[in-house]
């Protein structure tokens, strides 16, 4: 199983101008201490709308490439959101899902995906262009160059390790994330 | 099966042009009777990204996005709708995104279906609780002028600004076999 903090270093690798979203806990955590960017929207709460951002992004800023990168529990929350993407069909998003299988935020309880619910299975159901699981980290580069340059929309199922790792705690104002963004996109 | 009857009236026509002239490039939505109209305009147009959404909270999330990738979004829901997006709500407030959202009233005057009155009644509350500020149109000549000044302070002050289109306006569900 996948090291999630060495797993979200090397999607992010010679990132260049990839819009990042990341969902609340621990898929932020991972997006910070890959490094601060200020093309990258740290989610801290709207669990189960993180894709959704996504997708406004991405439609917003077709010539761009948008990531968003989540825990199994945020996806979760928002799986009817698949389904509006398959609608959509954008093809410049990617999710990956840093799939543990559990609750981290909350004292590690199990997800669905515990139980075999198959996050690739529900995103090809909803008319995702590539949709595929990773538990191995030769696997990434491959992973990074959908990111950059595959036909999306794309959902990438990343089985990670339960391991606890310590917390790296980006800024908090939703209003200086957000603005910080906003400025970084329009003179990138 | 109940369908509702064709609703024509004009005041969708007003709120499409205050999108066009604030431009407003994507609309979020869930499927309504009272939106028909104004959903079919938005998706004739091509300079708008019109978005089907499995459940009102998920345009919630499209707004914010659109904002951050420098385009304005408005959304369309019913009454009960606004109940879905409360906790998502606040990433509008936290972040300071711009919104407007048209709400089509249900469970008020000559509401057929008691289904809808709890949330139809708490409606606006709910709204102003979560930080908006509500604007209530009963008649069709008042859309032009209160949309256009909703889309104003929205977009230009990061406000999150409801409107409610109220039952009267719209005109009672007509249920046919």
């Amino acid at each position: 199983m996948l090291d999630r903090r060495e797993l979200v270093r090397q999607l992010l690798i010679d990132r260049g101008d990839l819009l990042v979203v990341s969902g609340l806990g621990s898929a932020t955590y991972d997006t910070a201490a890959a490094g601060d960017h200020p093309l990258n929207f740290y989610l801290w709460g709207a669990m189960g709308g993180t894709a959704m951002i996504g997708l406004g992004l991405a439609l917003a800023q077709p010539e761009r490439r948008v990531a968003v990168l989540t825990g199994d529990g945020d996806m979760l929350m928002g799986l009817g959101s698949l389904a509006t993407i398959g609608v959509k069909q954008p093809n410049n998003l990617a999710i990956v899902v840093l799939d543990n299988a559990h609750y981290g935020e909350t004292g590690m309880q199990a997800s669905h995906t515990h139980s075999g619910i198959d996050l690739v299975a529900v995103a090809l159901a909803c008319r995702f262009k590539h949709a595929r699981a990773m538990s191995r980290i030769e696997e990434a580069a491959a992973v990074r160059k959908l990111l950059h340059t595959g036909e999306g929309p794309i959902l990438v199922n990343a089985r990670i390790s339960e391991e606890d790792v310590p917390r790296v705690l980006p800024i908090r104002d939703g209003h200086a994330i957000k603005q910080r963004f906003i400025e970084a996109v329009h003179s990138a | 099966m109940h369908t509702p009857t064709d609703i024509k009236p004009s005041w969708p026509d007003a709120i499409y042009g205050q999108f066009r002239r604030v431009g407003v490039r994507q609309v979020g939505y869930v499927p309504d009777a009272g939106h028909s109209r104004l959903i079919q305009l938005c998706q004739t147009d091509n300079t708008i990204a019109d978005v089907v959404l499995t459940t009102e909270e998920e345009g919630v999330g499209l707004v914010a996005g659109a904002a951050l990738g420098g385009q304005r979004a408005a959304l369309l829901m019913q009454s009960s709708g606004v109940g879905n997006c409360i906790n998502m709500f606040s990433l509008l407030r936290n972040c300071g995104f711009g919104c407007v959202v048209l709400v089509t009233m249900r469970g008020e005057f000559g509401e057929f279906n008691p289904w809808q009155v709890p949330m139809g009644a708490i409606t606006d509350d709910v709204l102003k609780l979560a930080g908006f500020l509500t604007y209530r149109i009963d008649d069709a000549d008042a859309v032009d002028d209160i949309v256009g000044a909703g889309c104003d302070m929205a977009f230009d002050g990061n406000l999150q600004v409801a409107i409610l289109l109220s039952q009267r306006l719209i005109g009672r569900k007509q249920w046919t076999r």
